[in-house]
């Protein structure tokens, strides 16, 4: 991948935004608060972090990258597209009758999928799974895990956690995606997380932190995460869920609704005005 | 050990059992690929499906109603939708596993694997089989479960027999019924078999160690012969053996049938001996059984 600059890297995510309302739309569900407050991240890791060659997704060397909280599977659909995995056409396929962008991600059916993924907790393991099997390999590459705030309301994402301190996973770094919202309401009213730094902390990772829509925040915290060596790390990043859509932003309705046309039109419009 | 002293990707998981399932033989000898997970048996799964999507062919080892029973999601989703290669060994499994009681007997495992696609389900007869199906399983590419038991159980199938996953073994032929068994109650069918010759019953005892993918064209052709079956397995009457042959014969060739396993209720503490004689299991009920059909 060629190195973009950061006004190069926005205008990326700009159109990342732009498949997500497109897709959703016709797909006519689907979850669009998460994956827009991901776009940024999504860009920077697949256009400037993750060593991966996009026409060859079975690349023993290539960094993973985990989406664990699948149902995010719309920003990762439109920047694997973007980066060359499948044609872009194909994003329009989404949710749809014999189409390989399943609702949520299925490893076999997508070149750049790792992992199928839906009920929530099960990636953090599996990344825990493929790191340890780096390690037994004396592998270079790294292992990057999306989780969502609310994902840590599953017992088994705490299961991993543990296990991944206890081998010093430090070829696996969890970005956490803190928007705040779940699918009922805020994460506050549903289940209370308190300090997921402390309790990282206690679990025995490194704890970092960042805003999810700075770019140059985004870059220098991933890059510390993969260069640290003493054990894995955590980066907790601040997301405005429906980041760029102004109607959808820090609203947990948008969480599990896909907009229909007119909504979309807008958000469009909006998107398109912003670039 | 010798599979994997010859074959590297083989890795262990244990979740806080390696004792109980014996897997520390292998933990003592290749440390760097043992992998303990601690009492977490979904992580488990997740896992070993990670490890298994990273080219290593692991070995996840529990009780069978921790795992599958605690992780199926996780079995479901991690490992059987992704074709992860993993393998899924279960100890201390049915009424075997005796004095722990209701709560650590699984009963209700092979119905539970054999519903999922991509899943191979196998259920050895004896220690011998066991190692068999453990080779086969580990040259096999996609996810198995293997059913164990905890129990002592008598070792009296073939050496030198092959195993093939698929592949039901006829292990006496007979004329008049057909009595198909897995786990360590072949032995007790074989016993019957040998106990009815002499009253001039002729049973054929058919070892049907792969519940799922089921082995139809030997089932079906015994039961054409002898138009009579009785199924035998150390699990519930619902969703197991005796159901995969039930669904194979009520659209291919409906006959007399009943089903041996325990009824629709929990075990309870006991030795299997005792336990198999109050759940009905015991061999003077399969000759009960035999006799009330043919």
């Amino acid at each position: 991948m060629p190195t973009l600059s950061i006004a190069e890297l926005k205008k990326q995510t700009n159109l990342i935004r732009q498949d997500i309302i497109l897709m959703l739309e016709r797909a006519g569900s689907g979850h669009p608060a998460g994956a827009l407050g991901l776009a940024d991240i999504f860009t920077i890791l697949y256009f400037q972090i993750l060593n991966h060659t996009p026409h060859k997704p079975n690349s023993p060397l290539r960094d993973r990258l985990i989406l664990s909280c699948g149902h995010y599977c719309p920003v990762l659909y439109a920047t694997l597209a973007r980066a060359g995995y499948f044609p872009l056409v194909e994003l329009k396929t989404l949710r749809k009758i014999n189409s390989r962008l399943q609702g949520h991600p299925h490893n076999l059916s997508l070149p750049g999928v790792e992992n199928s993924s839906g009920p929530l907790g099960q990636g953090i393991s599996q990344a825990v799974g493929m790191a340890l099997a780096g390690k037994i390999d004396k592998a270079k590459h790294h292992i990057f895990c999306i989780t969502s705030d609310a994902e840590h309301n599953e017992g088994q994402l705490w299961e991993a956690v543990l296990l991944a301190n206890k081998y010093h996973l430090n070829n696996l770094t969890n970005i956490v995606d803190c928007n705040g919202i779940q699918i009922d309401g805020k994460t506050n009213d549903i289940m209370p997380l308190l300090s997921l730094r402390k309790k990282y902390e206690s679990f025995g990772w490194k704890v970092l932190e960042m805003n999810g829509h700075n770019y140059g925040n985004i870059i220098t915290t991933i890059k510390q995460a993969k260069n640290y060596q003493k054990g894995p790390v955590v980066i907790l990043a601040k997301t405005i869920p429906g980041k760029g859509v102004s109607f959808m932003e820090n609203k947990y309705e948008w969480h599990g609704k896909a907009p229909n046309k007119e909504q979309a039109e807008y958000a469009l419009h909006e998107l398109k005005q912003a670039i | 050990m010798a599979l994997a002293k010859k074959n590297k990707d083989i890795v262990v998981v244990s979740a806080d059992l390696a004792e109980s399932t014996r897997v520390w033989k292998f933990a003592k000898k290749y440390p760097d690929r043992f992998i303990e997970v601690g009492v977490a048996e979904q992580n488990m799964m997740g896992v070993a499906a990670g490890l298994a999507l990273a080219g290593k062919i692991p070995l996840a080892a529990s009780f069978a109603v921790f795992s599958p029973g605690r992780n199926w999601d996780q079995l479901r989703v991690s490992v059987c939708y992704s074709k992860a290669n993993v393998k899924i060994i279960g100890s201390h499994s049915g009424l075997g596993a005796g004095e722990d009681g209701a709560s650590h007997q699984a009963l209700e495992d092979v119905a539970i694997t054999r519903c999922l696609p991509n899943l191979v389900v196998i259920v050895p007869a004896d220690y011998i089989e066991a190692q068999k199906a453990l080779t086969a399983i580990v040259a096999h590419q996609g996810p198995c479960y293997l059913r164990l038991t905890r129990q002592n159980t008598p070792i009296f199938t073939n050496a030198k027999s092959i195993f093939k996953i698929g592949q039901a073994n006829i292990l006496q032929k007979g004329q008049d019924i057909t009595l198909i068994a897995c786990g360590p109650l072949v032995y007790d069918a074989l016993q019957v078999a040998k106990k009815l010759a002499q009253q001039n019953i002729s049973v054929e005892v058919i070892n049907c160690h792969t519940i799922k993918p089921l082995d139809k064209k030997t089932i079906l052709t015994s039961v054409k012969k002898t138009k009579k079956v009785v199924t035998l397995e150390d699990h519930q009457v619902h969703g197991g053996l005796g159901s995969a042959v039930t669904e194979l014969l009520a659209e291919n060739y409906p006959v007399p049938m009943k089903i041996m396993g325990v009824n629709d209720t929990f075990g309870e503490s006991g030795t299997p001996e005792q336990l198999y004689k109050k759940y009905d299991l015991d061999q003077e009920h399969i000759i009960k059984n035999i006799k009330e059909i043919i």
